[in-house]
């Protein structure tokens, strides 16, 4: 195992996953994205979809200096499982691999990245959005953006 | 109790003592929002046993992992 990963998903008796076909991961440590690319290569794809996400400069207008990441990591593990679990039943998917970051991330880091192989592409990309979507829904990680007078936790309020 | 993003800041740490009178999710939503009532001012939050969220009417007992879950932002 690569020195940058902090938390290796554990699967518990519940969360019935191909274990050799999922990687999800949260760490405080820059995301290496070409190993994830390299990790869903396999001999079965046909294509690979990736999402890389990455912090944006403003939001509303306003500039955002940096993002602060907050896990609840055990939980967040277990709803990333459900996830990629959903994936794996509703598309053909050959592997699938989640990455998440904690910690402060500057302009132009990368808090998260997805990538999905599959024999086609429509799966692939189906099945890569649904991910993310989905991630941004259920998965209890929190972003708090600091501008230069403030910061805001992303989504708390109305 | 944990608590994470706002909640932490709502509750001024991520983790506090909660005394509950039921014994339901439900029962430490309303015992919360009497001692913070800036919890009501969210666009929503849950509560979570265990690692799974939870719906109001979930027993709570003594040793469960009980955390705080204000509106998720994660990717």
């Amino acid at each position: 195992m690569e020195d940058n990963i902090s938390v290796v998903c554990v699967l518990t008796d519940n969360i019935i996953i191909k274990p050799l076909n999922a990687q999800i991961i949260i760490s405080d440590k820059s995301l290496d994205i070409q190993s994830c690319v390299d990790w869903v290569m396999s001999p079965q794809s046909g294509g690979i979809d990736v999402f890389i996400g990455t912090v944006r400069d403003s939001t509303k207008g306003k500039t955002v200096l940096r993002l602060e990441f907050e896990a609840y990591e055990p939980m967040a593990l277990k709803e990333m499982n459900k996830i990629a679990e959903l994936a794996f039943a509703k598309w053909s998917v050959q592997k699938l691999l989640i990455h998440h970051r904690t910690g402060m991330l500057e302009v132009g880091e990368v808090p998260v990245v997805i990538a999905v192989s599959c024999a086609h592409r429509d799966a692939a990309f189906e099945a890569c959005r649904y991910v993310i979507d989905t991630l941004k829904q259920t998965v209890p990680i929190w972003k708090k953006e600091i501008f230069e007078d403030g910061e805001v936790w992303v989504a708390a309020h109305p | 109790m944990l608590a994470f993003g706002i909640a932490k800041d709502i509750f001024g740490g991520s983790s506090i003592d909660v005394e509950l009178s039921g014994g339901t999710a439900g029962n430490l939503k309303e015992s919360l929002e009497e001692r913070y009532p800036r919890l009501k001012h969210l666009a929503s939050y849950m509560v979570a046993v265990n690692n799974e969220y939870a719906e109001d009417g979930l027993a709570i007992n003594e040793r469960d992992e009980i955390a705080i879950i204000p509106p998720v932002s994660g990717g």
